[in-house]
């Protein structure tokens, strides 16, 4: 049985038909097109399938489209402002945060949230927020690098 | 992977999901963070999906004097931030990550009943319970409910006393008497797994600063939350004096862990005594701060 749901996805409602068994992940990726949001284990453990969901980072493939019939979804295609990257965004380009690539929207989406709650995190902190996110590529130490230059950031432009 | 096909309910309210559960065999969908993995996996195919994140008169977290009471939609990072129990909040933070405990639930964590999770431990070290309904349209209506205590809640490995036509409605934790002082101490692989072995105490001091009473739940290394009370073996003493190696040979006899790919029984055994001597003496040292 298919159901007909309604996401508000970075500011735009779309309906969509989805069976119950549609993860929010595939839901985004082959219904809506946004294939920014990436896929790796389907369990839980990567992370880089993060999504935020009514504000709140959570795992798009641990997640049914219909359950969150309704809510707001943003994805990494939404956090650029009409000016541009966001600061999160600059921050792990000009920190090279990335090799890949291939994690980066699940950090982006995680980091966007963690500096929402706290602005000015300790290394700990840091490393905590995003404990949850593999990457293979970078060994972290930039990715940690750009979280405290993106708190920077934030904090100069508001 | 991908999920296997079932039919999807999603109740509005308890009373409709208790008429659903009482007419169909399926499984309850909660956080979905023990679940959808499964299902992902294809470890499980359940013919129907009873998804309660719709029920909003779940999404509760009471405190009284008495404890605090979690209801099923309370997710794991609602209750960490809530403060509402020491003990509680310091298990949450080795419950997987913080974007994990941003969706699981704590009844859900609880009914799952892992053998290596953290908060079946804590409700099991409190002598907390657990609130079960079931549609009660046969007997006038109103949802037959019963509270089963953590001893009698966990009954196997990822097993619970919960029946298919059950809904966990909410857990109570009780609060912690004066001069009592908690801990949870584990060790895991990597950050935000579960555990290899865990232990949490709670200890109470009386009013000369002996300890009064010393219990401990262990993870990881039984089928279900090892619970071991050790007042006897603390024998009365101030916390400074009392003989912890004594104390954590009666946890470790108490236990029965297994080996598996992650780590031998031997050494989940040698490591359960060295938790439950820094889990007690922390709890201790916190108790006399009270
Ligand atoms: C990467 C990763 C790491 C994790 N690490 C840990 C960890 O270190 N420690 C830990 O404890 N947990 C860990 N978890 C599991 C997490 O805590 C889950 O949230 C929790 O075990 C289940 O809660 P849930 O609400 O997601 O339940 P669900 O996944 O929705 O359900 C789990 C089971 O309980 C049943 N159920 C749920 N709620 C009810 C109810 N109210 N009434 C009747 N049945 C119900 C379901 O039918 C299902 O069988 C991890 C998960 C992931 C993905
Ligand atoms: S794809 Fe979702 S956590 Fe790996
Ligand atoms: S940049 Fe390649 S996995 Fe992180």
């Amino acid at each position: 049985m298919e159901h007909e749901i309604t996401l508000v996805v970075n500011g735009d409602a779309r309906r969509v038909r989805v069976p119950g068994r549609r993860l929010l992940s595939d839901c985004l990726r082959h219904d809506l097109g946004l294939t920014g949001t990436h896929v790796g284990c389907e369990h839980g453990v990567c992370g880089c399938c993060t999504v935020l969901l009514d504000g709140l980072p959570v795992r798009s493939c641990l997640t049914f489209a219909v359950t969150v019939d309704g809510h707001e979804i943003t994805t990494v295609e939404g956090l650029a402002g009409p000016d541009g990257l966001s600061p999160v965004q600059r921050a792990f380009a000009e920190c090279h945060g990335l090799q890949c690539g291939f994690c980066t929207p699940g950090f982006l989406c995680t980091v966007t949230a963690l500096l929402r709650d706290n602005p000015a995190p300790t290394d700990d902190e840091v490393r905590e927020g995003i404990s949850g996110n593999l990457c293979r590529c970078t060994g972290y130490q930039n990715i940690t690098k750009a979280v405290h230059r993106a708190a920077e950031l934030l904090a100069e432009e508001t | 992977m991908k999920p296997p096909p079932f039919e999807y309910h999603a109740p509005r309210d308890l009373g409709e999901a208790l008429r659903i559960l009482a007419g169909v065999r399926g499984k309850v969908l909660a956080g979905g963070q023990s679940l959808i993995p499964l299902l992902n996996m294809r470890l499980m195919a359940p013919e129907h999906l009873i998804d309660i994140n719709r029920i909003e008169s779940l999404a509760t977290i009471e405190t009284t004097p008495r404890g605090v009471t979690v209801g099923a939609l309370a997710r794991h990072s609602e209750v960490e931030h809530s403060g509402a129990h020491p003990l509680l909040g310091q298990a949450l933070r080795l419950v997987a990550h913080p974007v994990i405990r941003n969706r699981g639930t704590v009844v859900g964590s609880l009914v799952h009943a892992d053998p290596a999770a953290e908060l079946p431990a804590v409700l099991a070290v409190l002598n907390g319970s657990v609130r079960l309904a079931r549609d009660g349209a046969a007997a006038g209506d109103a949802p037959l409910v019963r509270d089963v205590g953590a001893a009698e809640f966990f009954t196997g490995p990822l097993e619970s006393a919960v029946r298919p036509d059950e809904l966990a409605v909410s857990a109570f934790f009780p609060a912690l008497p004066a001069r009592t002082g908690t801990a949870f101490r584990e060790v895991a692989r990597r950050h935000g797994d579960y555990a290899l072995a865990g232990v949490c105490a709670v200890v109470t001091l009386d009013d000369d600063l002996r300890v009064g009473s010393a219990r401990v739940a262990c993870v990881g290394v039984g089928p279900v939350p090892i619970t071991v009370d050790v007042t006897s073996e603390c024998d009365g003493r101030p916390a400074a004096t009392v003989d912890w190696a004594a104390v954590t040979r009666a946890v470790r006899e108490a236990t029965e862990p297994e080996g598996d790919i992650h780590a031998t029984a031997a050494y989940r055994l040698r490591l359960v005594g060295v938790l439950a001597g820094q889990a007690l003496s922390e709890a201790a040292r916190e108790a006399a701060a009270d």
